[in-house]
């Protein structure tokens, strides 16, 4: 029998192969964004108790009329996390193409989580805007994180075009639904070389575990960490729920089965 | 020094002329190392920022990371 400080596993922590896109290694796969939080502190003890390496930004435009409410930078120090940022509110891939150049020009890296946008309501991608600017944006030397649908057509389009990653949704953006379909994520997760990370939808802690039970290489969430009553005790129950999700995916599940098999022994009952 | 009549985010706005798009940041206290700046749809590299003269008309977008998901 082997005991637990024996196994390699348990002694030096997850025996798990490095998490690298595009060339950069990255501690945690948690990647989380940094919108909607009630506050500054709370965002940042949030990102804190996630353990996440990866943060999510936006371009906007500098309020000129109240230059102290300042950006993102005066509460997140860019030595520390890997800024990300999002061509979040685009709806063509010319917009999209424009901010991810303006993003880059920050000077911080060359990676864009690259929304293209089709739908108002639902803000479901557009697969064929998000195709023309992964391909141009991927020309250009931008390392392409593809936030897209469920659809590992789609998915293997974005990865011929040229992207470092593919981010499908678990479900629309900010929508709390959770998976809606662990049989695509697992799909576009088997059939990618690229890392699959899943982007949108997450709720809560159980969500991102079984969306890492499906072997995908990261996950992004931003609402359910900042919409969560505690937003801080939410970012730890994340970071703990996609490691136990990663562990388990890599421990190998049980089969299902539709009968019971009893688990202590049949033999050396008690005469009847 | 005359005024120029610029669209600067998105808004019509009376600056400070001569200017050059480094003086633009000066004159609205803003940090060249914070923003990113596009004129007339050209992005324009912080080095640049001191010889690119504003013109009136001109159209200066700046712009920063904000917190997004």
């Amino acid at each position: 029998m082997t005991s637990i400080a024996e196994h390699p596993a348990q002694a030096s922590g997850l025996d798990d192969a490095p998490f690298v896109v595009a060339g950069h290694t990255f501690r945690s796969r948690l990647m989380v964004g940094t919108g909607k939080y009630r506050t500054n502190d709370e965002m940042v003890a949030a990102i804190e108790a996630s353990g996440a390496e990866v943060v999510t930004v936006a371009v906007r435009r500098v309020d000129l009329d109240r230059t102290k409410d300042a950006g993102i930078l005066h509460h997140l120090d860019p030595k520390r996390f890997f800024l990300l940022s999002n061509t979040a509110g685009c709806y063509t891939a010319d917009e999209a193409m424009r901010y991810a150049r303006l993003a880059r020009e920050a000077g911080f890296n060359d990676f864009v989580k690259l929304e293209v946008i089709g739908d108002r309501e639902t803000l479901l991608p557009d697969a064929d805007g998000l195709l023309v600017a992964a391909r141009e944006l991927a020309k250009e030397g931008f390392k392409v994180l593809a936030y897209t649908n469920d659809d590992l057509v789609t998915a293997l389009r974005l990865e011929d075009a040229g992207c470092a990653a593919v981010m499908p949704l678990a479900s629309p953006i900010g929508s709390g639904l959770g998976l809606l379909n662990p049989y695509s994520i697992r799909t576009i997760k088997r059939r990618l070389s690229v890392p699959v990370i899943v982007d949108a939808g997450v709720g809560t802690a159980s969500d991102a575990c079984l969306t890492m039970e499906q072997g995908v290489d990261g996950i992004l969430m931003n609402t359910a960490l900042a919409e969560a009553r505690d937003a801080v005790l939410m970012a730890h129950a994340m970071r703990g729920a996609v490691e136990s999700g990663r562990a388990a995916y890599l421990a190998g599940r049980m089969p299902r089965r539709e009968v019971a098999i009893p688990s202590s022994p049949e033999h050396g009952m008690l005469k009847r | 020094m005359t005024a120029l009549t610029i669209t600067l985010n998105g808004e019509r706005r009376d600056v400070a002329g001569p200017v050059t798009l480094a003086g633009l940041l000066a004159q609205l206290s803003l940090s060249p190392e914070a923003v990113v700046v596009e004129h007339n749809r050209r992005i324009v590299r912080r080095g640049e920022l001191a010889q690119q003269a504003v013109a009136a008309g001109d159209v200066v977008e700046i712009v920063h990371f904000v917190g997004g998901g």
